[in-house]
């Protein structure tokens, strides 16, 4: 690793405070330190935020959960009122990274980690997410994992968590505290697709600390499912990741949530394949068809074509396991 | 473009003075003055000479640098030593009471669960950490579990017998917990 500062902040206040350029929070440090250690990232400073009393899970007024940005995605997905109450978020965390990391890795960090595009971390390679302008290796190049949905011509890498995909099914809210006071950012609006900016992730600015990420009340526990499709059993990015959730009126569609992982440079929702669901009986041919819509204009490249029909697959699976599924089961 | 002549390069600003860190490594209280990218594992290999604890990727993929830190297992290539300031750390070398192995220890031996070793301090600091978390009953639960510790050798199924027997005589509760 280059060289560089650390300090430890003693309240989120002062972590902001300390935010400069150059400057970089700490916090579990599992992306973080790799893509320094690949010198993908070169922060000249670290604030180690670890400590900021940030890490507790605790009912919110409205009925839902707030959790801590600093909880650990274990303990997080272990929480049993998670995995009672939002069992497709427990299992979306269990399904990714190992125990180690998850034993490390924090929820607020988790929504910021970097891609895994093979030409993000390779700097003797073009980037345009890592050095603006300088190309896409992606684009003509080894593109087995990247999106089909979403992309430009600028960057076609996709986002890897597999919390933030539960997150947004869920309709979470990401709060915020930064130098102009704190704030609320509704979950489809953190991220942000690449465009011609690939290089920005999010709508963070530079100074904003996540101190938490509220769940509504509505976890949909009695009929909902996390669906991992990757090139091995464990341990393995997503190729495509599906988060449903269902409100059944026996066997009818009540109401309807559909969020994609390994996509897309963010998780993927469409209103409009929700409301194909909404209203409709709970066949694999409503399924299909829901999975038609949101995959309407997604486009492959020379070697993640599969992943469109892969995609409408895992959809009709992930649905068809959310409408059977009564009560939450063990991840 | 020709390089810069060396009269012309900017200054190299001054190495970051070293952090104060004290950690509590197998039980005994050790301070180091580290710079700050000193990693927990390099902190244990290269300054406290504990070197039953492997870099394998130095990325956090293959576990070979798993380490108990406040009873709970991490990869020590993915942090900092001044993150961990102030915690205890148990490493393969602290899991022994005095000339007695440890049960996994015991375990991995009987069951053949390791040829080149390499992985086998993570793998058994890793295995110390998922039976403290008691989330594991079955084998498959155990595979799952213990993903993220690799071994090129192969030893897989007998790492899970291993694991399996020293479950059953090894209450859930942290090496090293507080």
């Amino acid at each position: 690793m280059r060289s560089f500062t650390y300090s430890r902040a003693g309240s989120a206040a002062e972590a902001v405070g300390r935010a400069a350029a150059g400057t970089a929070f700490v916090a579990g440090g599992t992306n973080l330190l790799d893509l320094m250690k690949a010198d993908v990232l070169r922060p000249e400073g670290l604030v180690d935020i670890s400590r900021l009393p940030l890490d507790r899970i605790e009912e919110t007024a409205e009925g839902g959960l707030r959790l801590g940005a600093l909880a650990r995605n274990a303990d997080t997905a272990y929480d049993e009122r998670v995995q009672t109450r939002y069992p497709m978020l427990s299992k979306a965390i269990l399904a990714g990274a190992s125990a180690q990391l998850r034993n490390m890795a924090t929820n607020g960090g988790n929504l910021l980690q970097r891609t895994r595009c093979y030409y993000f971390y390779d700097t003797a390679t073009p980037c345009n997410k890592r050095q603006p302008g300088s190309g896409c290796g992606a684009i003509g190049g080894v593109n087995r994992i990247h999106a089909i949905l979403g992309a430009s011509d600028q960057c076609i890498a996709v986002h890897p968590s597999d919390l933030c995909v539960a997150l947004a099914a869920l309709e979470a809210v990401v709060r915020v505290t930064g130098p102009d006071g704190e704030r609320s950012i509704p979950f489809a609006e953190l991220h942000r697709l690449p465009g011609d900016r690939p290089e920005i992730d999010t709508v963070l600015r530079p100074g904003d600390l996540v101190t938490a990420i509220d769940l509504p009340a509505r976890g949909f526990a009695e009929h909902s499912t996390y669906l991992k499709i990757r090139d091995r059993a464990s341990y393995a990015f997503a190729l495509v990741s599906v988060a449903a959730g269902l409100e059944m009126d026996g066997d009818t569609v009540r109401d309807a949530r559909l969020a994609l992982g390994g996509v897309a440079h963010k998780p993927w929702r469409d209103p409009e394949a929700e409301a194909a669901l909404i209203g409709k009986p709970a066949t694999p041919d409503r399924f299909r068809a829901a999975a038609r819509v949101l995959l309407r204009d997604a486009k492959g490249h020379e070697h993640n074509s599969f992943k469109i029909e892969l995609a409408e697959r895992a959809i009709v699976r992930a649905l068809t396991e959310a409408a059977e599924r009564k009560g939450a089961s063990r991840p | 473009m020709a390089p810069l002549k060396a009269s012309l390069r900017p200054a190299p600003a001054p190495p970051p003075a070293p952090i104060p860190v004290t950690l509590n490594v197998n039980g005994v209280e050790r301070t180091l003055h580290l710079a700050p990218w000193t990693t927990l594992l390099d902190a244990l290999r290269l300054h406290l000479d504990l070197t039953g604890t492997k870099k394998g990727c130095d990325h956090g993929q293959c576990g070979a640098c798993t380490v108990l830190v406040d009873g709970r297992r991490i990869n020590s290539c993915l942090t900092l030593a001044a993150m961990q300031d102030g915690r205890k750390v148990t490493t393969i070398e602290g899991l022994t009471t005095g000339d007695a192995l440890h049960p996994l220890q015991e375990a991995f031996i009987e069951h053949d669960a390791f040829q080149c070793g390499y992985c086998t301090p993570g793998q058994i600091c890793s295995a110390a950490g998922l039976i403290a978390e008691g989330k594991a009953t079955t084998d498959d639960e155990i595979r799952e579990l213990m993903s993220g510790n690799l071994c090129r050798c192969g030893a897989y199924p007998n790492i899970v017998a291993a694991i399996r027997q020293a479950m059953a005589t090894v209450a859930p509760k942290a090496e090293g917990a507080p």
